[in-house]
């Protein structure tokens, strides 16, 4: 029988994986973007690990409204994105520094 | 409201109204205009005057002591513009009115070319109010709004050709003085109503007596009469305003003003203001002996030593200048002897022949061009007759000639000292008695300089030399009058008269120290005083030195060069006027430059603008400097910082 | 331990190794393509976890939203966008010590909070399977429409302003289709387009 912490050490290890991601990753924001998706995936297996275990279907809810804000944060990120790379030829994050002090 | 209330109002307001139509309007308006407003205004308030007086003085209306309204309140104070018609009040607004009234008409002749006519006479009319207000109030406050008002437009008026250098100074200089003057005066203020809960004249004057036993702690470990404490304090606002030692400093240069000025402020006017003042706060001054002796010292050593100064000025208005320090400094005198009525009466009686000796002096410059140096005159008498005698009685006036008004007062007020017990009556009796020497010796020696002697002016001048115009003489033979005259009328009824006389009921003096009271037993009528005095000391002093300086100016003009040179120390020293002129500039006058740079260099330059002001500038900057780091734009660096937040949150949450 | 538990333990940890592999060459990959097809694997392998919980609705959702929108999406930008993939992951090496202490002193902060000392125990291990006849579609459908009503139609207004702020985003202006202007076409008027011209030819 797997046991919920199984579930839990899983997507703390898939978080971490998305959190190193954005970490290590200086060159391209798509994938900045993609280590977001990770996260949000991290997270919503945590609530499906946990509704499954409480008995409580309002976990499921929860991924339900998470899953429509990400494809959200999708849609907008990546229009964002486009405009980025019209205005600027790149999408480089070592090079998106304008908001420097 | 009553008929002497709107009396009163009229007073008060016609001069304001003429000054603020001349001075509002003073493009709009001409000269003729201006001068027609204020000397009609001026006039009104001077028939009302007289009337008033008559009313309260002679028909025996009784003192009438009002709130017109309330100016302002704090808490259960309240402060009230009032009037307190009595003698004293009634007599002062006729003589303020009076002088003033004359020195407008003279105006119209003296300032005739001058570009700031109208003005000129928005800012005499405007004083004619102030000093209105002061003579007629009836609580310290209304009488310090007056105090300051003239102090203002005395300062206006000395600085009024503002283009010269030494008028700015003096009138600057004059406005300072009478700071530290009035900054006493204020704080006498202070002290009564800190006191006595009130400034009402009345209120006050009730409590003076329990005030007297109280004490107060100005320095550590001594105890003050709470009274003599508020009278001497009073009394150094006086002494700014009366110019008397060491606060004389500044009259001397208000002579950079116009003649007419001199004769209205700084003779008749407001430097009389401060010996009205004591003596209004004569039901004060009486319970604190500390406070009279204190008086009467001062008075007596500027009658004195101020009048030897003008044995050495060469300036004719000046001559005069120091001479009004001289007699002021016996009102003072008079004052600190209780014989206020004496004060009074020489205030009224100087009034008069020292306006017409400034005036005719006005006169004199006129006909010279402008010209105010004496050894640049001479044998004037042949080309003006009229302010020939008018200066002639004037100079009798001053130097208390028997029967000319001069010597009534003066004589009363020596009598008054010679009598009085209070510590320094001996030193004080013999300043005055030389001093009569002394005032009798430079007027005259200014009348045989200016009237007598060769003629020294050149000849452009000497062709121009001529009677003045009627409006300038008129003043001068209207003051003439009672400055030969009025001593004869006034003295019976305003020192000797057994019912209190014309001040009446105004003056509170203590029994034992009513020296005037003890004089009236041997008084026997005007002209018997007159020919009793040919025998005293006084007179034959005030003879002697018009002698002397018939000696030295006509019999022999090359001895006061001889003394000059052998008592070239003395002489230097008065040339220096005792050296107050060079102490304050040396000691005040830099003295507070130098603090004043120290304060601007280290307080605002190095602190407030270095430190304080550019220092929180290059902090903010040094802040930022090193924050802005923190702001590198990378999107990886904001989002590591949120990690650490988590891991420290969690951690946090954990612990 | 028997044949069932197995199977379960099985299955849970071939996809957990998936989800793991792919998640890890999601974030080294040096092309982004592939980065995106490998986030690709790791979604589906995610929908076998969340199947084997019970959560059939949601695990589809998760493929028919995340593979077949939101990851086509990706895949469509990542190759609009024409990006030199040679010049990539330059500096990937020098920041991996560094993302890796991060991570792993994250992980092993969540881990020793899941661990047995802090969450019960008991409730842990509190489980059994859902009846035979159970759907979980209803089930959520049953709460998402009466308890969550609210919520949900405020979901739809979000996705509403997100479809509405992408297109603003991105959308350059009509300048260079050819789309009709009615109020221009309402506004012709006969003289513009049409001219008389007399003929030698008609005399009347």
């Amino acid at each position: 029988m797997i046991s919920l912490s199984a579930y839990l050490i899983l997507s703390a290890i898939v978080f971490g994986l998305g959190l190193a991601g954005i970490v290590i990753n200086r060159k391209n924001v798509i994938i900045l973007l993609m280590c977001v998706e990770l996260l949000l995936l991290a997270v919503n297996t945590n609530f499906v690990a946990f509704s499954h275990y409480f008995h409580d279907i309002a976990g499921q809810v929860f991924v339900f409204f998470i899953l429509t804000v990400a494809a959200a944060e999708a849609a907008i990120g990546l229009a964002i994105l486009i405009v980025l790379f019209r205005g600027r030829k790149t999408i480089d994050v070592d090079k998106l520094n304008t908001l420097k002090g | 409201m009553n008929q002497l209330q709107t009396i009163i109002y009229a007073i008060v307001l016609f001069p304001l109204l003429g000054s603020t139509i001349v001075g509002l309007w003073n493009k709009k308006i001409s000269c003729r205009g201006a001068h027609w407003v204020t000397t009609i205004g001026v006039a009104i308030s001077f028939v009302l005057s007289l009337y008033l007086c008559y009313q309260i003085v002679f028909a025996g209306v009784p003192t009438y002591n009002f709130n017109a309204y309330i100016w302002g309140g704090s808490g259960s104070y309240q402060f009230n513009i009032g009037f307190l018609l009595d003698n004293l009040s009634t007599t002062m607004l006729v003589v303020v009115n009076f002088v003033s009234l004359l020195v407008h008409i003279y105006s119209i002749g003296y300032m005739r070319e001058d570009d700031g006519y109208q003005r000129f006479f928005s800012y005499i009319s405007l004083f004619t109010f102030a000093m209105l207000m002061l003579v007629s109030a009836n609580n310290f406050l209304q009488l310090y709004f007056g105090w300051e008002g003239v102090g203002l437009v005395s300062y206006l008026l000395i600085g009024f050709w503002f283009k010269k250098e030494t008028a700015n100074f003096g009138s600057l200089k004059a406005f300072i003085v009478n700071r530290v003057g009035d900054f006493g005066f204020i704080l006498g203020i202070a002290a009564v109503f800190n006191y006595v809960g009130n400034v009402d004249y009345v209120s006050v004057f009730n409590i003076a007596p329990s005030l007297a036993t109280q004490t107060m702690t100005v320095f550590p470990h001594t105890h003050w009469s709470v009274l003599t404490v508020i009278c001497i304090l009073l009394f150094i606002g006086a002494m700014g305003k009366s110019a008397q030692m060491p606060l004389h400093v500044w009259l001397p240069e208000s002579m950079e003003g116009p003649t007419p000025i001199s004769a209205l402020i700084h003779a008749a006017t407001m430097v009389t203001a401060g010996v009205y003042m004591v003596a209004r706060m004569s039901p004060l001054y009486e319970f604190s002996e500390v406070a009279l002796s204190v008086v009467l010292i001062v008075g007596a050593t500027g009658a004195l030593f101020t009048g030897i100064l003008a044995i050495v000025q060469n300036d004719i208005k000046r001559v005069v200048a120091y001479s009004t320090l001289s007699q002021l400094g016996y009102m003072v005198a008079a004052l600190g002897v209780s014989a206020y009525a004496a004060g009074i009466f020489h205030l009224f009686t100087h009034a008069f022949f020292k306006a017409l000796l400034f005036l005719a002096a006005g006169s004199v410059i006129i006909a010279m061009h402008h010209e105010q140096d004496m050894r640049k005159m001479g044998n004037l008498r042949k080309y003006m007759p009229v302010t020939y005698v008018c200066f002639l009685i004037g100079a009798l006036a001053l130097a208390a000639i028997p029967p000319f008004a001069g010597f009534y007062s003066k004589d009363a007020i020596i009598e008054a000292i010679h009598h009085a017990l209070i510590p320094g009556a001996s030193y004080a009796y013999y300043c005055v008695l030389l001093g009569t020497f002394v005032t009798a010796f430079y007027i005259f020696r200014a009348f045989f300089l200016v009237f007598h002697t060769e003629e020294r002016m050149d000849e452009h001048t000497r062709a121009g030399l001529r009677e003045s115009t009627w409006v300038v003489w008129l003043p001068l033979v209207l003051l003439a009058i009672p400055s030969a005259i009025a001593g004869i009328f006034l003295v019976g009824t305003i020192l000797y008269s057994p019912t209190g006389g014309l001040l009446g009921t105004s003056i509170f003096i203590l029994p034992q120290n009513n020296v005037l009271a003890s004089l009236a037993i041997d008084y026997h009528g005007p002209l018997l005083l007159a020919l009793d005095s040919v025998f005293s000391l006084p007179c034959w002093l005030a003879v002697g030195g018009i002698f002397v300086a018939w000696l030295l100016y006509i019999k022999f003009p090359r001895a006061p060069a001889y003394f000059v040179e052998k008592f070239s120390l003395i002489y230097k020293v008065l040339l220096a006027k005792y050296g107050f002129d060079d102490f304050n500039q040396v000691v005040f006058a830099r003295g507070s430059l130098k603090l004043a740079k120290v304060f601007f260099e280290v307080g605002d330059v190095k602190i407030l603008d270095h430190d304080l002001v550019d220092g929180s500038g290059r902090f903010i900057a040094w802040c930022s400097a090193n924050l802005r780091k923190l702001q590198s734009g990378y999107l990886y660096h904001y989002a590591f910082a949120m990690i650490i937040g988590v891991l420290v949150l969690l951690a946090w949450l954990l612990w | 331990m028997n044949l069932a538990q197995i199977f379960t333990d099985l299955v849970f940890f071939s996809f957990a190794a998936i989800l793991v592999g792919s998640a890890l060459m999601t974030i080294i990959s040096r092309n982004p393509v592939r980065s995106a097809l490998f986030l690709v694997l790791a979604f589906f392998a995610a929908t076998g976890l969340w199947i084997l919980l019970e959560v059939e609705f949601l695990g589809l959702i998760l493929i028919l939203v995340y593979v077949g929108a939101v990851m086509t999406l990706f895949l469509f930008v990542v190759m609009t966008l024409n990006i030199d993939v040679e010049e990539q992951r330059s500096s990937f090496v020098r920041y991996l010590p560094f993302a890796i202490v991060i991570v792993a002193m994250l992980v092993i902060l969540m881990v020793y909070v899941i661990s047995p000392g802090h969450l019960n125990p008991s409730e842990l291990t509190t489980t059994g399977g859902q009846p035979v006849n159970y759907s979980n579609t209803t089930e959520l459908g049953m709460v998402l429409y009466t308890d969550y009503a609210y919520p949900f139609e405020l979901a739809g207004i979000l996705l509403l302003v997100a479809i509405i702020a992408a297109i603003s985003l991105t959308f350059h202006g009509k300048g260079n289709n050819k789309t009709q202007n009615p109020d221009q076409q309402i506004l012709i008027r006969r003289e513009d387009r049409i001219r008389m011209v007399k003929m030698q030819g008609d005399k009347k």
